[in-house]
């Protein structure tokens, strides 16, 4: 176990106020929750449009809202983004689901026709399409395994030529329900579609966001692994369902 | 075809259909094509117009208690019956009403509309008065967005004729106002400053660690720079409310589980005071509330050996959020059973936007439905023992009667898993029908 006696592990949430619709929440939730059976101390800091930006943050993750949220959004990650793309640079670890996945691209043409620049953490391209790609999704990663989830965007999202993706679709749409491709990944940031929650069905990437984090410190996660009993019960119930 | 001849063609098919077993909108389908605008005229003939009641939670039990209220004070009522809230389904619903002269007995419509299919109802038919409860999220998987759900709404209040009914305390809803077009009349219902920590907006919903708790998440305006409303809820006791009726302070019994459905039960009597007009008798329709009964799945209490057992309908954060802060767990037994049917929706996600922190003192004892491990996992992670996870709803149910001792039993139940349970009680029971 960690000594407790280090400094919490300071994970930021970007934009809960504008940007936590599809049970994100949950993914921050089971951050803390394992960390803490993992030994650690935890603390939580939220950046909304206009704060501060938060110093020493180990770890990163924001989600899905409304275009009027994404806005918002879309005009403060450009004052933010140099203080970002640094902690890219360092190896911090992000997930960026749906929205802000979106945002960490170059671009997002919306449904309307507008274009909201993104910040360049990943090389794609997004454009709203007319129809929802909506349902239950099965994606397999090479370093990360099979991760389940559920998508609901109108968002296609092309990959430039050099850009990884997260994973390949096994069942469902993925970045645009052509490719095949589900996702990206540039260092320890991860962007995906996937909700539902990602992190909760899937502690695999929950722990290496974590393990991530802690390699920044110098130190690791326990090798002593978590019962995740109710994970994969879900998990397995989840691959089985319906579109 | 004569107008005659085509109705009695339409309740021709109704009998029929019945015969086989059809379905509720068949004989309206059956309508709608041979005379489309049949369901705008005879709508158009009640002297009181027609009252569409919309929104994501409570559009069931509100639409009972307004059609309750309004027969109360003499008024003849037509209504649609749940399930069939289409233009077709009113339709249906109209020829099954009609005498074989084809008149509609009836003084006033009063009908429960979902968003979608209200935008496409008002097209055909302007209603008098609408009642718009609230946006929240829900079944985002079929409509899209929380955004577009409030454009549907804002269209409803556009073809309102003379009066919307608005929740004052709904941001999405209460800014519709000021779309509206010069001649439209405005109504609020609302909550005194004290109870609105209790009805949180989406919006509030998760900053951060922080639980949403009184005095703390309300940085909005107080009431007293808010629009004044003919209905307000001011307090919630055990078994009593106190209502402000257009500045007058009443008390009334309402006998339904929860806040949210004593809330609905304000936006009726406002909706109700609108269509009533001068002719309202507020004592009269105060008292009345204090025998409206839930409606299905809005915490209808069956008595299984000798214990009573209540099921409570959840199909979002909001709701079951409210759902959970309207009881003190620890003097229930509690089992939740979760689908992902279509008609609940496939997504589950939304159980990670609720808390379930009030449930830690007392524990789980039986998660259920397709989804049962979603949930165990979901109530794991905010530290909520759960006695068995049991999928199959039959195995559970009989678990959990056997475990509950001598404790009131409550399930929380998506819709397909209430109307499972239901299934299994009645062969246990005596359960009403639908
Ligand atoms: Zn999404």
């Amino acid at each position: 176990m960690v000594e407790n006696t280090a400094a919490p592990l300071r994970i930021v949430q970007l934009y809960p106020r504008d940007m936590n619709i599809y049970g994100d929440w949950g993914n921050t939730l089971t951050l803390k929750r394992r960390a803490e059976r993992h030994g650690l101390a935890v603390e939580i800091v939220d950046h909304n449009p206009g704060d501060p930006w938060p110093e020493h943050a180990e770890l990163f993750v924001g989600g899905g809202g409304q275009d009027s949220g994404q806005f918002r959004v879309a005009e403060d990650l450009q004052a933010v983004a140099p203080r970002l793309l640094d902690a890219v640079e360092r190896g911090v670890p992000m997930l960026a689901i749906c929205g802000l996945y979106q945002l960490f691209g170059r671009s997002f043409r919306t449904g309307a026709g507008e274009t909201l620049p993104g910040i360049g953490i990943f090389d794609l391209e997004t454009v709203g399409g007319a129809e929802r790609l909506i349902g239950n999704i099965v994606t397999e990663s090479p370093e990360l395994g099979t991760i389940v989830g559920y998508e609901n965007h109108s968002g296609l999202t092309h990959l430039g030529a050099g850009q990884e993706p997260l994973a390949t679709v096994v069942s469902g749409a993925g970045n645009n329900g052509e490719d095949g491709t589900e996702g990206a990944r540039t260092r320890n940031v991860l962007g995906s579609y996937l909700h539902g929650s990602l992190l909760p069905k899937n502690p695999r990437v929950a722990d290496f966001l974590l393990s991530r984090a802690l390699e920044l410190r110098g130190e690791s996660l326990p090798a002593a692994p978590l019962d995740d009993t109710l994970a994969e019960r879900a998990r397995d119930v989840a691959a089985s369902r319906p579109r | 075809m004569s107008r005659p001849l085509v109705r009695l063609l339409g309740q021709g098919v109704r009998w029929a259909s019945s015969l086989r077993g059809g379905g509720s909108a068949f004989p309206g389908l059956f309508m709608e094509k041979l005379h489309p605008g049949f369901v705008a005229e005879e709508l158009a003939k009640l002297p009181r117009g027609v009252v569409v009641i919309s929104g994501t939670n409570g559009k069931t039990t509100t639409t009972k208690m307004t059609v309750q209220l309004l027969r109360s004070q003499g008024l003849r009522v037509f209504t649609n019956r749940t399930g069939s809230n289409f233009v077709r389904g009113v339709a249906a619903s109209l020829l099954a009403e009609m005498d074989a002269f084809g008149r509609l007995d009836a003084d006033v419509a009063v009908l429960e509309l979902d968003e979608a299919h209200a935008v496409h109802f008002v097209k055909q038919v302007r209603p008098r008065i609408c009642l718009l409860l609230n946006v929240m999220r829900d079944q985002l998987d079929r409509f899209g967005e929380i955004d577009t759900t409030r454009r549907m709404l804002r269209q409803v209040a556009l073809a309102t004729t003379e009066t919307v009914v608005l929740n004052r305390e709904d941001p999405r809803i209460a800014g519709l106002a000021e779309d509206l077009p010069a001649g439209t009349g405005v109504s609020w219902f609302g909550l005194s400053d004290a109870l609105r920590p209790m009805f949180p907006s989406d919006d509030d919903m998760r900053d951060g660690l922080r639980q949403v708790d009184p005095g703390e998440q309300d940085s909005q305006v107080p009431s007293t720079q808010r629009p004044d409303a003919d209905v307000v809820l001011r307090a919630v006791n055990a078994r009593t409310v106190e209502l402000e009726v257009r500045g007058a302070a009443h008390e009334a019994t309402v006998d339904l589980y929860g806040v949210y459905n004593q809330y609905n039960a304000a936006a009726a009597l406002a909706a109700s005071l609108q269509v009533l007009g001068d002719d309202a008798d507020v004592p009269a329709l105060v008292a009345e509330l204090g025998s409206v009964t839930p409606a299905f799945g809005r915490g209808e209490t069956i008595t299984v050996e000798d214990k009573p057992l209540q099921l409570l309908l959840v199909k979002n954060p909001a709701g079951f959020r409210l759902s959970l802060a309207s009881a003190s767990a620890q003097d229930y037994a509690t089992m939740i059973a979760i689908n992902d049917q279509y008609a609940d929706g496939r997504d589950v996600s939304w159980l990670w936007d609720v808390d379930f922190d009030s449930l830690r003192a007392g524990g789980v004892d039986v998660v259920s439905g397709v989804r049962a491990w979603d949930m165990a996992l979901r109530l794991d992670y905010d530290l909520v023992r759960v006695g068995t996870v049991e999928p199959e709803l039959e195995d559970a149910l009989k678990q959990f009667i056997a475990q509950s001792g001598e404790r009131p039993m409550r399930i929380f139940c998506t819709y397909t898993a209430m109307l499972s349970l239901r299934k299994i009680l009645g062969g246990m029971t005596h359960v009403a029908a639908i």
